[in-house]
């Protein structure tokens, strides 16, 4: 995984230099988009289900302390054995001494978004431990040597053409061979003999019940599922933030869940796991990191409400035009840059500037997060704390200034379209952004000021 | 009924036409429109770039600018939300907060205040309608894409009622077009981008016009027309709804 | 302070005031749920079959599923075209199953889900691991949407259950849908009247 200085405007353009592939790389997302507004309009009582599932969350977020404690007791009741990290360090620490203790130096592992915030492949490679990711999407990213770039569909970015020569490469099909039937085959078998041959297994968690101790994972491959059950050890690593506290809510989340992330009515596996199989282990690891600063925050607590269905992704115009891999963080799109700066302001103070706050984020949220005011609010934080490009800031000053003159203002004005100077974008060369590839407004003979003026004048 | 007319900086600037027609359309209903010559910006550019710190004076001005009228119109949603929701005041925070009340988009202002039912306008050409941002999800003009609700469209609803006018169907009905303040500079791959895939839209649709309640975005599809040397044209919905 | 003591301090020192729990009912419909869960079904890419009788089930499997191949089955009635009691087994020892017929317990007319207990499923990874998978649903135990089944549910316990809708999916390759990810390339289900 490589690290890179550039910002997510920079990465930006680089993707925007193959536009047919931008036009796919749209195209792609925007059919999800029309494949969720298929199934949402399905459903006449979905915008109660969204406010609903809010409110759950709400109380989730206000009670969470209690929530946790009932949870581990019932797990521990259910004979689960729980674990408690309080940053991704702790618990890539944790994940490693279950696998030591069990003498285990191979892995299969579900889809987990937090494994990736916590870079849990690489710190265990390090430790001689192979983990095969097993969600199809995840294994080709993995075989790539890339990250993710999108939490539901982790391949989005790539063509079968790629895939099929990763494949080719790795798993022995065809050379040239790209069609996704055969493709997703070969994954199906190779596959199939390291669930069966491993004795430890990862999972993510989408839900956690408090009531009963409970998890439940989604997933449409069934890999969650061969996965535990064919191994001695189940290990699932869950944020803090993703307790429900009654069974019978799963109702609500379960139904908005797929519908808002592909489309489909629900997943074809919610698979949920209460008890270790007889002679098996089962270990949950509750994490933190940043989740209690996060929750502390006022404006964005709400942000923790997220059951990463990745609709934001596939609605959001920018995301869509720029791929995954220019926002840097384990979670891309607008969810992912109201949650990165919360881990590290420096380091991701362009995210929430990535955004034209069109707002298309918070109506297609299941969970209704206000996103895009949140973006905005980022972008007050990050500029007090100094994050922001001493020239933009100085810029910026001047225009203020410059608004609260009224007369300054209209001496501007008259003096040939004050704008061409004050405006960042207003000036016409090849070194301005804007005139890349947009013509100016042309300048009209007189402002609306001055025909105002004019017209009062005339009038007396 | 005494009307503020608040023009924004760049209305003021480079598109006076629109800014004139709102005023003409205010009159012909009957409405005393003055236009409160000190004002200058409401603030915007600098919040949405995360420098709202720095917007008390502009704000004050707006305040000592619009707190006399009954109401305040405007030809762009994008200002208007701003001012709704963030227009404060340190000298007379209570004016401020009536005014954030008092403030309406010209086509709201039309429909919800004025509840114009007839026009006198005639437009025969193609159109296609661009819901901005935040004149949709922010002022709610029209019903969004993403919700499961009622359709209705108040920008649509008033080009109805112009003679000749034929209003063309998207692919993508409600679209950001990519301007974004200083995202158009910041993010100029992107911003791009989206601004010419709207202006397709728009294009394949066999629109002759753009129009639209924001002019920001106007001008941002407007340099995409022109430079691609298209004959399509961008016109504010006041002109349309202000032509005889 | 261990980790779990301080996780839990920061929590409660940042999270805010207690909100309520929402009081919601959603009214659903019990009309026509064979017809809705069908045509969900079908469209997930299941194949439903309305039987009167589970002996229906044999010849539909014959006609349907390759002879030779490995069959399980949770329901007594099958035992004559399957295995029905595979308890002491070694989960990895069911790697060369073709079919499994098993009892759910529940089905839901919007989705096409279908709940499977541990209790039912036999061993938890027979579902998953056999190549097709087929479920007899009472029509007598549909239900209209998700907050039903959970009323159904209740508080039962288990150790493991899960809903299932279709057969193992993937679209992680160009978004083209591809049956038979990892789990049952085909998934049929059986109402019984």
């Amino acid at each position: 995984m490589k690290e890179t200085l550039q910002d997510h405007a920079a990465l930006s353009d680089i993707f925007n230099q193959d536009e047919p592939r931008v036009n796919w790389h749209d195209e792609t997302l925007w059919f999800v988009r029309t494949k969720r507004d298929r199934a949402v309009n399905t459903i006449p009582e979905w915008e109660l289900l969204r406010e609903t599932a809010s409110q759950i969350k709400h109380n989730v977020l206000s009670n969470l302390s209690s929530y946790l404690e009932q949870f581990e007791a019932n797990a521990i009741a259910n004979g689960v054995q729980v674990h408690w990290a309080a940053d991704a360090k702790e618990h890539n620490e944790i994940v490693h001494s279950i696998l030591k203790k069990h003498a285990v130096n191979r892995m299969v592992k579900s889809k987990s978004m937090l494994t990736e915030e916590c870079h849990l492949n690489d710190y265990l490679a390090e430790n001689g431990i192979e983990v095969v990711d097993t969600d199809l999407g995840e294994r080709i990213v993995q075989l790539a040597d890339e990250p993710p770039s999108h939490i539901v569909l982790p391949c989005i970015h790539k063509k079968k053409e790629e895939i099929g020569d990763l494949f080719h490469i790795h798993l022995g099909t065809a050379a040239g061979e790209a069609d996704p039937q055969v493709l997703t085959e070969a994954a199906r078998q190779d596959l199939r003999s390291a669930f069966l041959t491993r004795r430890a297994a990862l999972t993510g968690v989408n839900f956690a019940v408090a009531e009963t101790g409970e998890i439940v994972v989604c997933t449409n491959e069934g890999n969650a599922d061969m996965g535990v059950h064919l191994a001695d050890v189940h290990i699932a690593s869950m944020g803090i933030e993703k307790l429900i506290p009654e069974r019978k809510h799963l109702g609500f989340f379960l139904r908005l869940l797929t519908r808002s992330a592909t489309g489909q009515p629900i997943t074809t596996y919610s698979s949920h796991f209460k008890k270790p199989r007889p002679g098996q282990e089962m270990h949950i690891v509750l994490v933190d990191n940043g989740r209690s600063r996060q929750l502390g925050r006022e404006d964005f607590r709400n942000s923790l409400k997220c059951i990463r269905c990745g609709a934001c992704m596939n609605t959001c115009p920018v995301y869509r035009r720029s791929g995954g891999h220019s926002y840097q963080y384990a979670i891309s799109g607008p969810i992912g840059s109201i949650l990165a700066p919360n881990l590290d302001m420096k380091k991701h103070a362009d995210l929430p500037f990535a955004s034209t706050l069109c707002g298309s984020c918070s109506n297609v949220c299941p969970v209704k997060i206000d996103i895009h005011d949140q973006l905005y609010k980022w972008r007050q934080v990050l500029v007090k704390e100094g994050h922001v490009s001493p020239v933009k800031a100085a810029g910026m000053r001047g225009m203020a200034w410059m608004f609260s003159f009224p007369a300054f203002f209209n001496i501007a004005g008259k003096s040939g379209r004050w704008f061409m100077k004050y405006f960042p974008f207003m000036v016409n060369n090849k070194l301005n952004p804007w005139y890349k590839e947009r013509e100016m407004p042309a300048p009209p003979k007189e402002s609306f000021r001055e025909w105002y003026a004019k017209r009062e004048k005339n009038k007396k | 009924m005494r009307v503020g007319l608040f023009i924004p900086c760049y209305v003021d600037q480079f598109y006076p036409n629109a800014a004139i027609a709102t005023l003409q359309l205010l009159e012909k209903f009957g409405v005393d429109v003055v236009f409160p010559k000190k004002q200058t910006c409401c603030g915007q550019p600098m919040a949405n770039s995360g420098f709202s710190h720095l917007t008390g004076d502009c704000d004050e001005l707006f305040v000592e600018n619009f707190a006399e009228f009954d109401y305040i119109v405007c030809p762009s949603g994008s200002c208007v939300l701003h001012v709704k929701d963030h227009l404060h005041s340190a000298k007379h925070p209570e004016k401020a907060k009536e005014i954030r009340t008092r403030v309406y988009e010209l086509v709201e202002f039309l429909t919800d205040v004025l509840e114009v039912k007839e026009l006198k306008a005639k437009f025969p050409h193609k159109v296609g309608i661009h819901q901005s941002c935040h004149g949709l999800r922010g002022l709610k003009l029209s019903q969004m894409s993403e919700l499961v609700a009622p359709e209705f469209s108040k920008p649509e609803a008033l080009l109805n009622m112009v003679d000749g006018l034929e209003l063309i169907n998207l692919t993508r009905v409600d679209e950001c077009c990519g301007f974004g303040g200083t995202f158009c500079v910041a993010e100029e791959a992107v911003s791009s981008k989206m601004g010419k895939d709207r202006v397709a839209d728009h294009v394949n649709n066999g629109a002759e016009y753009i129009t639209g309640a924001d002019l920001s975005c106007l001008m941002h599809m407007e340099g995409i027309l022109k430079r691609q040397k298209s004959n399509v044209k961008v016109i504010h919905i006041a002109e349309i709804l202000n032509a005889e | 302070m261990s980790s779990r003591d301080k996780i839990l301090a920061a929590v409660k020192a940042s999270q805010p005031q207690l909100t309520e729990l929402p009081k919601v009912t959603i009214p659903q419909s019990a009309e026509g749920l064979a017809e809705r869960f069908t045509t969900v079904a079908t469209a997930i890419g299941s194949k439903v079959y309305e039987i009167s009788d589970l002996e229906e089930i044999k010849a539909i499997v014959s006609a349907q599923f390759n002879s030779s191949s490995r069959i399980i089955s949770s329901l007594p009635e099958m035992q004559d075209i399957a295995e029905t009691d595979i308890a002491q087994f070694d989960p990895h020892s069911l790697e060369n199953v073709g079919l499994a017929i098993l009892k759910a317990e529940i089905g839901i007319a919007e989705n096409a889900a279908a709940w499977v207990p541990e209790s039912n499923a036999m061993q938890r990874v027979l579902p998953f691991i056999t190549q097709h998978l087929a479920l007899v649903i009472s029509k007598s135990s549909l239900v209209p949407t998700m907050h039903q089944a959970y009323e159904v549910i209740g508080d039962r316990d288990y150790g493991y259950a899960a809903f299932i809708a279709g057969p193992s999916k993937t679209a992680d390759i160009e978004q083209s849908l591809v049956l038979g990810a990892h789990g049952p390339r085909s998934m049929t289900v059986f109402l019984l009247k």
